[in-house]
């Protein structure tokens, strides 16, 4: 008797376990999907990342913008004509 | 009409005297003449301009030649830091724009920076330099 009312308890134990256990199944499927399904976008991310054609320029100053040089220009030149010397 | 000609001519006139004097005041240190180590240095391309302003030594290095490298960067510092001042700009950015200038003003057998950072030796054709350059 004992026995049996266990077994029942287990039984019904086990099918709620099952059930949930489905839920979790579910989640854990459409988990890996997702991450499947990610994969080949990560591959197709890094297969299209080519190294640029035209040779690296070191940007110097990039702060610096072309206006200040334009309007320091002349003053630049005169002074390097004033300072031949060192120049 | 005849009386803007006048103005014109007059005001050229007021120019060029201006300019005479300023080149017959200034003579001595505004034309001084390169250092006579340093003219062989450049050359023969041992020293060259490079892009910020300043000369930089091309190949090998020796005590002497970085001696007179940093001498006249030293001094070039100086006279940037002055006229950056004076325009209100930054020594940078002054320095910079004479670095442009400097490297447009090399002869034809001395060395330059390109943009990509590689010791250029000067042609007839126009050096190559930073795209902001005038």
């Amino acid at each position: 008797m004992s026995a049996m009312t266990n077994g029942k308890l287990t039984d019904r134990a086990r099918a709620a376990t099952s059930l949930a256990m489905q839920g979790d199944c579910k989640a854990h499927r459409f988990a890996r999907m997702v991450a499947v399904a990610l994969v080949p976008l990560g591959l197709a991310g890094c297969v299209t990342v080519n190294a640029p054609e035209e040779p690296i320029v070191i940007e110097l100053n990039v702060n610096i913008r072309q206006e200040v040089i334009y309007r320091l220009a002349e003053d630049a030149g005169n002074t390097i004509e004033e300072n031949a010397d060192i120049f | 009409m005849g009386d803007m000609m006048t103005k014109r001519i007059s005001k050229g006139l007021l120019a060029g005297v201006a300019i005479a004097t300023a080149i017959g005041g200034l003579a001595t240190p505004a034309f001084a003449q390169r250092d006579p180590a340093y003219a062989a240095a450049r050359s023969a391309g041992q020293v060259g301009e490079k892009m910020d302003g300043y000369l930089g030594i091309v190949g090998a290095s020796t005590p002497e030649l970085q001696r007179l490298v940093n001498d006249i960067n030293i001094k070039r510092r100086a006279v940037y830091a002055e006229r950056a001042k004076a325009t209100n700009a930054t020594l940078e950015e002054y320095a910079l724009t004479a670095g442009c200038q400097a490297i447009l003003a090399t002869s034809p057998g001395e060395k330059y920076q390109a943009p990509s950072g590689s010791w250029e030796t000067r042609t007839s054709a126009p050096p190559m330099r930073d795209s902001r350059c005038p």
